[in-house]
C-alpha cells in the first residue's frame, strides 16, 4: 500500500476537540462530519484538502476524547495518512480499528513542511519528501496490528477470524 | 521481574501466568461501557459483524449523559438508537433520563465496577474506576462494538509510572489539585501509553471522591489507566455499593516502573490549569487578577458529593458575583438527592447559582453553559482545549470545586482563603 499527497502541517497536542468539535457530535455520518474537520485549528483545511493529502504533526496527535469521529472525519476528508512524532493512545487504537493509516516518525514530523509533496510506502515504512528529496524510516506496525489493517479494520478482522 | 498492579489484572484476564510491558494480549472484559455519543457509532459498527448477539446482557452499560435531556433532534435520535438497541438486546444496565447520571460517577455508585475488574468504555474518562483497584481504560466505538459481541479486547501491556503519595493535603486542597499538579509536572503526554500507579502512606488521606478525580484525569497526562491500591476505604465503598465479589491485586515488590515520583500532599497548593492545556498549571497566588464570566462545578471529574459539599461550604450565606453565571451540576440522581437532603441545593440557589440535572453538557461545549468569544470560565471539568466549552476565542481554567466556588463569589480566580475561610 502506498500514499502520496500534499502536506498539512500542525504542531504538538492536536486534540480531538479541534479535529472535530463536540458541537457536531450529534452527527454520526462520516461524510457529513468531515465538513467540519479541523475547523477550530485550521478553517481553510476543508476547502483546501484533496483526496490523498497527508497530515503531519508533532507530539501527542489526537489527544483528549475517545471520539472515533476524530480519525473518521480525517479519513472521510480524504486524508491518506497521518504522520506524527507520537499519537495519543485512544486515537492510535481508533485509527487502526477504522482503517486510517497512521505512522510514527519523529524525524519526518520535524523535517516535513507545509505544502511539501510526500510519498509513503506502508509495507516498508519509508517516507519520502519529494519536495526536498529527504527520506525517513517510519515505525512499522507489529504483525497483529498489520493483520487488522490489512483486513480493513477491526470489524472485518473479527469477521475474517470467525470464518 | 515482578508485575505492576495493572499488569497483574491484565494477566489474570488474559489467562496468562504473567505478562510483560509491550506484550500484545487479548483480555476478557467484565464490563463494556458506552454513552449517547459513542454508542450509536458502535451500534452501527456492530451491525457489520457476522455475529449479532451481545456476549452478556448484564456486562454492558449504556449511559445517556452527554446531550441529555436531549438538546436537539439529532441528539434525540442518537438516544433513541441506544434505547431501541438496549431494548432489543435486553441490556440490563441501560440508564436514561430519571436513572442516568454522568457515566463515571454512576457506574461505581451502582456497584457495576469493583476491584480486579477489566473494563473498557467508549469514553476517554473510563480510567476513573482505577480508584477502586480495577483496570479500566477508554477506547473508541469500534472497540466497544467488538467488546459488546466478543467480551474481549486487545491490549498492549503498558509500562508504568509510580506516584508515591505521602502526607495529608491542607484544607482546600483536594484530589483535583493532586492530579493537576502531576499533569503540570509530567505534561499532557507524560504518561503516554502508560499506567499511572498511585501508592504510598498519603493514599489513606484521600477520600474515594478524591481518588476518582485523580484516576479520571490520568488520560489528561496521556495515560492508559490510573490505579489505586485497594484499602479499607475502597473496600467499605464497594461493600456499600455493590453485591459483586471483588478481587484484590497488589503490585509485586520488584515490579518495574519507568519512573518513580514522590509527592508530598501536604506541600500542594490549590492549582489552576490555564488555557489551553491541562499541563499549564499555576498555583493560586502565583498569578495576577483573572476576571471570570462563568463558573462550572460538575462533570465526571468533580460532580460528586464531596464536591457539592465543599462548594456549598464556601457559598453558604454568600452571593455569586455580579456578571458571573454559576452552573452547578450534581453528577447523578443519587448525588442530586443527597445534596437536596443536606440543604446544599438551597445554598446554591440562594447564592444565585443554578442547579442542573446530571449532564456532561458544558464540559465538552455541548450545551448548558456555552461560552461566547472572549469569555472566561473557571471549571471543575477536565479539559481546557481551544473551543472546548464554546467559541474558539473563549477560555477555560481548570480548578477544584473549592477554587471554582470561591471564584464564583469573588468574580475572579480565587482561593477560599480570600473569603476569610
Amino acid at each position: 500500500m502506498k500514499a502520496q499527497g500534499t502536506v498539512f502541517k500542525y504542531g504538538d497536542n492536536v486534540d480531538t476537540d479541534v479535529i472535530i468539535p463536540a458541537r457536531y457530535l450529534n452527527i454520526t455520518d462520516g461524510n457529513e462530519l468531515a465538513k467540519h474537520c479541523m475547523e477550530d485549528i485550521d478553517k481553510e483545511f476543508v476547502s483546501k484538502v484533496k483526496p490523498g493529502d497527508i497530515i503531519v504533526a508533532n507530539k501527542n496527535f489526537g489527544c483528549g476524547s475517545s471520539r472515533e469521529h476524530a480519525p473518521l472525519v480525517i479519513k472521510c476528508a480524504g486524508v491518506s495518512c497521518v504522520i506524527a512524532e507520537t499519537f495519543a493512545r485512544i486515537f492510535y487504537r481508533n485509527a487502526i480499528n477504522i482503517g486510517l493509516p497512521i505512522i510514527e516518525c519523529k524525524e519526518a514530523a520535524e523535517a516535513i513542511q507545509k505544502g511539501d509533496q510526500v510519498a509513503i510506502d506502508f509495507d516498508s515504512g519509508k517516507i519520502t519528501d519529494l519536495t526536498t528529496g529527504q527520506t525517513f524510516q517510519g515505525q512499522a506496525f507489529p504483525p497483529f496490528m498489520q493483520e487488522i489493517i490489512s483486513a480493513g479494520g477491526l470489524i472485518p478482522y473479527i469477521n475474517k477470524k470467525n470464518g | 521481574m515482578g508485575m505492576t498492579m495493572t499488569q497483574k489484572i491484565l494477566a489474570a484476564h488474559a489467562g496468562l501466568p504473567e505478562v510483560k510491558a509491550g506484550q500484545l494480549i487479548e483480555a476478557d472484559l467484565d464490563l463494556v461501557l458506552g454513552n449517547d455519543i459513542t454508542s450509536p457509532v458502535a451500534i452501527k459498527e456492530m451491525e457489520k459483524l457476522q455475529q449479532k448477539a451481545v456476549f452478556d446482557k448484564d456486562k454492558i452499560a449504556l449511559v445517556m449523559d452527554h446531550f441529555i435531556p436531549n438538546k436537539d433532534i439529532k441528539s434525540a435520535e442518537n438516544c433513541k438508537c441506544c434505547r431501541d438497541f438496549a431494548s432489543a438486546h435486553e441490556i440490563s444496565n441501560y440508564f436514561d433520563v430519571g436513572q442516568m447520571g454522568i457515566e463515571h460517577a454512576l457506574l461505581p455508585e451502582k456497584g457495576l465496577v469493583v476491584a480486579g475488574d477489566a473494563v473498557i468504555g467508549a469514553d476517554s474518562h473510563t480510567c476513573t474506576y482505577g480508584a477502586l483497584g480495577a483496570f479500566s481504560t477508554g477506547v473508541g466505538s469500534t472497540d466497544m462494538a467488538a467488546g459488546m459481541v466478543t467480551g474481549k479486547a486487545w491490549f498492549k501491556v503498558p509500562p508504568a509510572l509510580k506516584f508515591v503519595l505521602t502526607g495529608k493535603p491542607k484544607k482546600w486542597v483536594s484530589g483535583k489539585d493532586v492530579i493537576l499538579h502531576i499533569i503540570g509536572m509530567i505534561g499532557v503526554d507524560g504518561a503516554l501509553y502508560k499506567s499511572m500507579e498511585f501508592t504510598g502512606d498519603g493514599v489513606k488521606n484521600l477520600s474515594m471522591d478524591d481518588r476518582f478525580t485523580i484516576c479520571n484525569m490520568a488520560i489528561e497526562a496521556g495515560g492508559k489507566n490510573g490505579i489505586f491500591p485497594v484499602d479499607e476505604r475502597s473496600i467499605e465503598y464497594m461493600k456499600e455499593h455493590s453485591k459483586r465479589e471483588f478481587k484484590i491485586y497488589e503490585a509485586d515488590e520488584d515490579a518495574e516502573y519507568e519512573a518513580v515520583y514522590t509527592i508530598d500532599l501536604s506541600a500542594l497548593e490549590p492549582t489552576v490549569a490555564f488555557p489551553h492545556l491541562p499541563e499549564n498549571t499555576k498555583t493560586i497566588g502565583s498569578f495576577g487578577e483573572i476576571q471570570i464570566d462563568q463558573a462550572v462545578i460538575g462533570s465526571c471529574t468533580n460532580g460528586r458529593l464531596d464536591d457539592m459539599r465543599v462548594a456549598a461550604e464556601i457559598m453558604k450565606g454568600r452571593k455569586v458575583a455580579k456578571n458571573v453565571r454559576c452552573i452547578i451540576i450534581p453528577a447523578t440522581q443519587e448525588i442530586y438527592l443527597q445534596a437536596m437532603k443536606e440543604g446544599l441545593l438551597e445554598i446554591f440557589i440562594q447564592a444565585g447559582a443554578i442547579v442542573s440535572t446530571p449532564t456532561c453538557g458544558p464540559c465538552l461545549g455541548g450545551y448548558m453553559g456555552i461560552l461566547a468569544a472572549g469569555e472566561r470560565c473557571i471549571s471543575t471539568t477536565n479539559r481546557n482545549f481551544v473551543g472546548r466549552m464554546g467559541h474558539v476565542d473563549s477560555e477555560v481554567y481548570l480548578a477544584s470545586p473549592a477554587v471554582a466556588a470561591a471564584s464564583a463569589v469573588t468574580g475572579k480566580i480565587s482561593s477560599p482563603e480570600e473569603l476569610g475561610l
